[in-house]
């Protein structure tokens, strides 16, 4: 089967193209190494069918981000049949740019030239045989969300690839052709394959090449010794560019025909017009509405997503217990109208409930054993059915997040945020994923791919658990509960606010801590284009949504399966691995393991201080339930409450404090456990290893190898400070030593970086 | 009369032809990639609410790039004198 590669800049229309293409056939998996996706899918619309490879969106060839790396690889080592270069037809300067770059390589090209539409909509017209014979390649004009012109570009494509090409440049400047013959004679005889294009990079003081060809750097040298160019001197990068668009502004902008006449000149054409994008811009980032609009956005989102009390028609109307107790319990609860999101899960979750029920009557009438029915239906379908529920309200997150970014709008985002990002060693565009983790870590974690920089995408997976996420909701509000039940006062409220703050600031801390230890390194450079705005296609967000769904799905079949099973067998196997039924968990391996980890957690307050009756396991069996699911936390307690009530009469369960904190109240009772240790476990869940769910993305999203280390770092991050929450609230004095401690750590972190300076990029001064 | 500045030291609707990209390495290959090469009109568009980053027209599209990356393009201004 024939390949071809599809190419082009960001923003150009170059995944719409793909889906035209490949309509449901695509694929998707990871590049080699990396974690950028790698798309496939089949034309089937020629004599014979044709697998097109997407490549990620770049603005260059040279080795800036991870995906340039990658396209230029694939193209080189994988030796595409053709590639399908899509331009931009309204921005011809700066997509033509990556198109030299790929005539470089000796590989046929068929230039896409896309919204083609849209330039004859401003009257406008562009000379396509004449760009044509410029570039050397067949230039096809398409539409590819209107879908037209596709088949012309896949039969160009084809016969091109019959035909083969050879590579050329477009540079024309006499001494660095010169250079780069040579340079490519030496390549020729090294055998290596595209010498010109090597040549070029070489010549272009390429990371890559340069480090690869360490002996013809000689060569280069030399050359640059005998150049003296009369705006650049020997500055060989800055004449290849410049030669570049010089090839462009001469040779094909002057194909664009403007309705006026008015040819376009090098350089200087700026449409003084103001464009329907220009206009949403003046409000979106306007120097005082700005922020303002952002956060209102955010705010909608959320709303529609989570919240149970939509458009605040609670306040207005009041709903009766028993009427939301009925089947309009998935429209509405005692509180107000369920948001959409809320609706959708409480279907979804009222749906297996239904199977769950209908599963363990299944089981009865068959007969089988408790511990076959509890496996099966309490453990894996239990768990598998805990996190599907999420899956309606990351879907509907996922689209709204797909909006803003296929709009362009997210870019305006990180442009408006980069200031304050920066200060924590971040840039602008880590702030989305980070607010996505408000509702759920695993589309947060996916999101990161936006961000270039290795150091700034690890630093940011590890903090995103910390931005509380609807699962662990029911702790805080549980153990808030508990808390306030505990003192006699009011305001669980106040606590579960506090809470999220904590979370957010603790976020920060554990940035602005690994960017200056593990993860040090310059805050990475903020160069980006600001795409003009534009509808999205619906076509697009739904295979982005489908995507999405696939990949969820199969993580939750594979991963928090076999996790899921792990814990269940560990909470109801007793050492003589006998089955033991929920209410008999306190003999299970999981309350041994459980009673010997004690003295662990004894300096986070949860250990043998609260160890009345010798109940102190709850919370580590507690917590260890919550890796499944952070609402397992709670849910854990719950059964163990039943447990506990059966041995000990006198600690009762008072249903009227809620579904949450009635489990809370008793395992308080049962313990003996003090404020300061409710408050550290409630620190101890917010920070560590989030749900098997997130720690599989994490996984999938981090460079390889770095899981390990940043599930160790969920656990020492978590447990240090859940043990200065727990000493500080305990003994008040201990907080002086807790805060000298800090700032001993920062002055030492400062001290050692002053002492070990990173290599800082040499500056050179023109 | 025709002055030489930073791109970082321009005011908003100010533009002029770029000069020459200082510094070395990646940042600055970034910028001729994304076409910010001497001969270049560039036109300051705006500042980000909190000052920086700032936003620039060049070669028909919009770019966004901070105060210390636009202190390294030297930009030929032509200034009215007061």
């Amino acid at each position: 089967m024939k390949r071809f590669a599809l190419a082009g800049n960001p923003n150009s229309g170059k995944t719409t193209l793909f889906n035209a293409l490949t309509g449901a056939t695509e694929y998707v998996g990871n590049w080699p190494g990396v974690t950028v996706e790698r798309k496939i899918g089949t034309y089937k619309k020629l004599s014979e069918p044709v697998e097109i490879v997407d490549l990620p969106g770049i603005y260059s060839l040279s080795p800036y981000t991870p995906e340039e790396v990658i396209a230029r690889n694939f193209i080189i080592d994988e030796t595409p049949d053709a590639v399908i270069n899509i331009v931009d037809a309204t921005n011809l300067e700066r997509n033509l740019y990556l198109t030299t770059q790929i005539l470089e390589m000796k590989v046929p090209v068929v230039i896409a030239l896309n919204v083609y539409d849209e330039v004859i909509k401003n009257g406008d017209e562009i000379d396509t045989d004449q760009l044509s014979k410029e570039l050397g390649v067949p230039v096809v004009k398409i539409s590819a969300i209107k879908e037209t012109g596709l088949k012309e570009l896949m039969e160009t494509a084809l016969a091109e690839s019959l035909k083969g090409r050879e590579a050329r440049t477009i540079i024309d400047v006499k001494k660095i052709n010169e250079l780069i013959e040579s340079l490519e004679d030496e390549f020729e005889v090294k055998g290596v394959s595209n010498p010109l294009f090597h040549a070029v990079k070489l010549a272009e003081n390429d990371e890559i090449e340069v480090e690869n060809h360490k002996d013809l750097i000689e060569i280069v040298e030399k050359a640059k010794d005998k150049l003296d160019d009369k705006t650049f001197g020997n500055d060989i990068e800055a004449i290849i560019a410049d030669s570049r668009y010089k090839f462009i502004s001469n040779k094909c902008s002057v194909c664009y025909k403007k309705s006026s006449n008015v040819e376009v000149t090098a350089g200087d054409h700026f449409d003084q017009r103001l464009t329907k994008s220009d206009k949403i811009d003046k409000v979106l980032t306007n120097k005082w509405a700005g922020i303002p609009i952002f956060l209102a956005i955010l705010f909608v989102i959320f709303h529609v997503t989570f919240s149970a009390n939509f458009l605040f028609f609670g306040k207005f109307i009041g709903f009766s217990e028993e009427a939301a107790d009925a089947t309009l319990g998935i429209f509405f609860t005692p509180d107000g109208i369920n948001s959409p999101g809320v609706m959708l899960q409480t279907a979804l979750i009222a749906f297996t409930d239904w199977l769950t029920e209908l599963l363990h009557q299944l089981f009865e009438v068959m007969g089988a054993g408790s511990f076959i029915s509890g496996l099966i239906v309490d453990g894996i379908f239990a768990g598998l059915f805990s996190i599907l529920s999420f899956l309606p309200q990351i879907l509907l997150l996922f689209l709204f997040f797909a909006i803003l970014e296929d709009s362009g709008y997210m870019a305006r985002v990180a442009f408006i945020l980069d200031r304050i990002f920066r200060k924590f060693g971040l840039s602008g565009r880590a702030f989305m994923p980070m607010i996505m983790g408000f509702g759920c870590s695993v589309p947060a974690m996916i999101n990161t791919r936006t961000l270039a920089d290795d150091k700034e995408r690890t630093a940011t997976i590890r903090v995103i658990p910390f931005f509380s996420c609807g699962a662990k909701l029911p702790i805080l509000v549980g153990v808030a509960g508990g808390i306030v039940t505990l003192l006699g006062w009011n305001g669980a409220d106040g606590i579960v606010f506090g809470i999220y703050v904590f979370g957010m600031c603790m976020a920060i801390v554990a940035a602005l801590l690994m960017r200056n230890t593990s993860m040090r390194g310059e805050v990475p450079p903020f160069i980006m284009e600001l795409p003009a705005y534009h509808k999205p296609s619906f076509k697009a967000l739904m295979i982005h949504l489908w995507d999405k769904t696939k990949h969820f799905v199969k993580k939750a079949f594979t991963v928090i399966i076999a996790s899921t099973i792990l814990i269940w067998l560990l909470s109801h196997l007793s050492f003589k691995f006998q089955y033991l039924e929920d209410e008999e968990i306190t003999s299970s391996m999981l309350a041994y393991v459980g009673r010997g980890l004690l003295w662990l957690f004894t300096p986070l307050g949860f250990g043998y201080q609260a160890n009345l009756d010798g109940w102190g396991f709850v919370f580590v069996v507690g917590a260890v339930s919550g890796l499944i699911a952070k609402e397992n936390v709670i849910t854990t307690f719950s059964t163990l409450a039943t447990a506990i009530n059966a041995v000990n009469s006198s600690i009762v369960i008072d249903e009227a404090l809620g579904e949450e904190v009635a489990p809370v109240v008793a395992m308080i009772q049962a313990t003996g456990i003090h404020v300061s240790g409710l408050l550290a476990y409630i620190a101890f869940n917010l920070l560590t290893i989030p749900c098997f769910a997130a720690v599989a993305t994490a996984k999938a999203e981090l460079p390889k190898g770095q899981i390990w280390k940043t599930v160790l770092f969920w656990l020492g991050f978590s447990y240090v400070t859940a043990a200065a929450v727990y000493v500080c609230f305990e003994w008040w004095w201990t907080s002086f030593i807790v805060v000298a401690l800090i700032v001993g750590c920062v002055f030492a972190i400062h001290y050692y970086n002053k002492r070990h300076p990173l290599d800082a990029p040499k500056v050179k001064e023109a | 009369m025709k002055v030489v500045k930073k791109l970082s030291e321009l005011k908003i609707g100010d533009s002029g032809v770029i000069t020459s990209v200082v510094g070395d390495g990646r940042v600055r290959h970034r910028m001729f990639d994304m076409g910010v090469t001497p001969g270049a009109t560039v036109y300051l568009r705006k500042t980000a609410p909190l000052g920086d980053p700032i936003e620039v027209t060049l070669r028909n599209y919009e770019l966004t790039l901070r105060k210390t990356e636009a202190e390294l393009v030297m930009v030929e201004v032509e200034e009215v004198e007061a």
